[in-house]
């Protein structure tokens, strides 16, 4: 029999077995957020030429383990206590299957912690991707095979739980968009782990000898239907939480609950197949399945993240015009919360995921664009793009609402975390932006010294190269400082933060008849108005700013192929 | 569901077959694992195994 307490700020009634999974997962991910942000920062100071800082076996081991951690583990247990907070606490239901979701957990942590030991034992670094031929050892695989099947017992405990609340009719009509959203990454959740198992179980035979070799070509082709799917849950689960952070802290509705949702169709279909970028100057494969994945199918799931990237500050204007915000194009955004570290971190998402991320993505889609940085350090600035400024800020945004609601608890440094969003979003977004810089400049990805110290044939950079990954350090020093506050409020929070109220729960009875939060985390329906003309203006120089830096390329493109 | 199922609304309308559709997780992850799957992965480890191995 479940049992429930109902929170005082929010009178959700909240099942105490999701309430319980929700604080580990979250705790266990921002304690790999620190482990992976950590490694992160040598990675950066590596490259920074004036410092590079480790040798050459260090910065492949810290590489490997600042990918494995941040991409992966923090961000997937972040999403699974995403997904038990948007199925049992916002549709009001008991979470189905406890024990299982405390087995996926423990899979998930005893996985993450094989893995980096691995790693840090030496003889794993064969980053993130770990393409055959190069082999780690057979605990790298495991591990991560482990964690996968961790996160997809996360997955199957948040559909049982979607069915029961369904079935004990806890919501009425459909689910809302908050929850449709996790949902949409939780389905492609499901496919990232089935390609992961297709190639990592044969792979993990293969370091044990039960297999003679692993084909090079096939592995890139499934691994990455795994490694980029991953970054596809990211976002889904960021924009579910974007559309969460509205309705909380707005009451914000959709413009149009049926095209927030055909948009989040749209992922359900076509985001996993952007997978194939990463296949663009693999020789074997066929134009007509580069194009069609990376360029018919993925601009398809392109409409969906723009419908996402106008809907969110559009119900944001509806929301505040209602209240009476209503002079010029702008007061409603003038005037919004910029103090409040989960309108900042999610303002600055928005708009740093689609300028930075969402444009270079587009650009790296292109089959023929895709030559010009291809295997640069523009790839990692792209993703950065994605994963740093938009999923991750957007997470730790949340995060600021999360905790002090779950665990009743104050911040413990209010006045540093007004500042955390920009610390980390400006200093991450510039990190981004130089690394693309380099990488247009033709800075690889990936290699310990951009000066081929030691190399039979030298390779000498424009000066500007060199500028540009200095600067890139400089902006990852302040990201990471950024990151640390982030981690040291939510860490001093749960730990030394002063209760918001007694510490045992508030009886049932005494809650508030409906949830105080509202709009799409809570309930089914539209803002009933499209009357958003500062959303459309910005919608405008966003799309002009896409149109220029994507012609843009095409020019550079002539340039620097000499064919003519 | 029925066709004639209460809507989202609270209304008697039929519910159009779009909304069918999004309101049935099932169906939506059918979807989401079988697109991928054939579009991205069959197609792709089809054209792999095409290639001819090297004399």
């Amino acid at each position: 029999m479940a049992e429930f307490r109902t929170c005082p700020d929010t009178g959700f009634k909240i099942d105490l077995n999701a309430d319980k999974l929700i604080k580990w997962n979250a705790v266990t991910a921002v304690v790999f957020l620190l482990i992976g942000g950590l490694f992160g920062l040598l990675v950066a100071l590596t490259r920074w030429p004036a410092v590079h800082l480790l040798d050459a076996d260090l910065f492949y081991l810290a590489l490997t383990a600042h990918g494995l951690d941040v991409l992966l583990v923090w961000c997937i247990f972040f999403e699974i206590a995403l997904l038990y907070f948007t199925s049992a606490i916002l549709l009001n239901a008991r979470m189905v299957f406890p024990k299982i979701a405390w087995i996926g957990y423990w899979m998930m942590l005893i996985g993450a912690l094989i893995t980096n030991v691995a790693v840090l034992r030496g003889d794993s670094s064969v980053m993130f991707t770990s393409y055959p031929p190069m082999m780690a050892a057979q605990d790298f695989y495991l591990g991560i095979i482990l964690f996968a099947v961790g996160a997809l017992l996360g997955c199957l405990v948040f559909f049982a739980t979607l069915h029961v609340a369904r079935k004990e009719k806890t919501y009425e009509g459909s689910i809302p968009l908050v929850t449709f959203g996790a949902m949409t990454a939780a389905i492609i959740a499901v496919f990232t782990i089935l390609s992961g198992a297709i190639i990592l179980v044969p792979t993990w035979f293969w370091s044990l000898g039960l297999l003679s070799h692993i084909d090079t070509i096939m592995y890139r082709v499934i691994w990455w239907g795994m490694g980029h799917s991953s970054q596809q849950v990211n976002v889904a689960a960021q924009i579910a939480c974007w559309y969460a952070i509205a309705a909380i802290l707005f009451g914000a509705k959709p413009l149009s609950e049926k095209v927030s949702r055909t948009a989040f169709l749209l992922y359900i279909l076509f985001l996993q197949l952007a997978s194939a970028h990463h296949l663009l100057v693999d020789p074997g494969l066929s134009s007509e399945y580069k194009i069609f994945n990376t360029s018919y199918a993925l601009y398809l799931a392109v409409l969906g993240s723009m419908i996402h990237g106008l809907t969110v500050p559009g119900a944001i204007e509806a929301a505040q015009r209602k209240k009476g915000l209503n002079k010029g194009l702008f007061e409603w955004l003038t005037k919004a919360p910029w103090g409040n570290p989960v309108f900042a971190g999610m303002a600055l998402s928005v708009v740093l995921f689609g300028f930075l991320g969402g444009i270079s993505g587009v650009m790296m889609g292109t089959e023929q664009l895709n030559l010009i940085t291809h295997n640069t350090i523009y790839v990692p600035g792209h993703f950065h793009g994605t994963v740093v400024v938009g999923t991750t800020l957007t997470f730790m945004a949340i995060s600021y609402w999360i905790v002090p609601t779950l665990w009743q608890k104050e911040l413990v440094f209010p006045g540093l975390a007004k500042w955390q969003p920009y610390l980390f979003g400006i200093g991450m977004g510039l990190a981004a932006t130089f690394m693309m810089g380099a990488g247009t400049l033709g800075v690889p990805r990936r290699h310990w010294d951009m000066t081929f110290a030691d190399s039979a044939m030298g390779f000498d950079f424009p000066a500007a190269a060199n500028l540009m990954m200095g600067l890139n350090g400089v902006a990852a020093v302040m990201g990471s400082i950024g990151a640390a506050i982030f981690i040291l409020n939510m860490v001093g929070t749960i730990l030394w933060g002063k209760a918001k109220v007694p510490a045992a729960a508030a009886p049932a009875e005494e809650a508030p008849a409906e949830p105080n939060v509202t709009g799409a985390a809570t309930s089914y329906g539209s803002a009933g108005t499209m009357e958003v003309p500062g959303t459309f203006v910005l919608a405008m120089i966003f799309l002009v700013s896409f149109v220029l830096y994507y012609f843009v390329n095409w020019k550079y493109l002539s340039s620097v192929w000499g064919l003519s | 569901m029925s066709d004639f199922d209460t809507g989202p609304g609270g209304t008697d309308e039929k519910i159009p077959f779009m909304q069918q559709l999004l309101d049935s997780p099932l169906l939506l992850l059918v979807i989401g694992i079988v697109s991928p799957m054939v579009l991205y992965i069959v197609w792709g480890v089809m054209e792999t195994i095409a290639i001819p191995l090297a004399q």
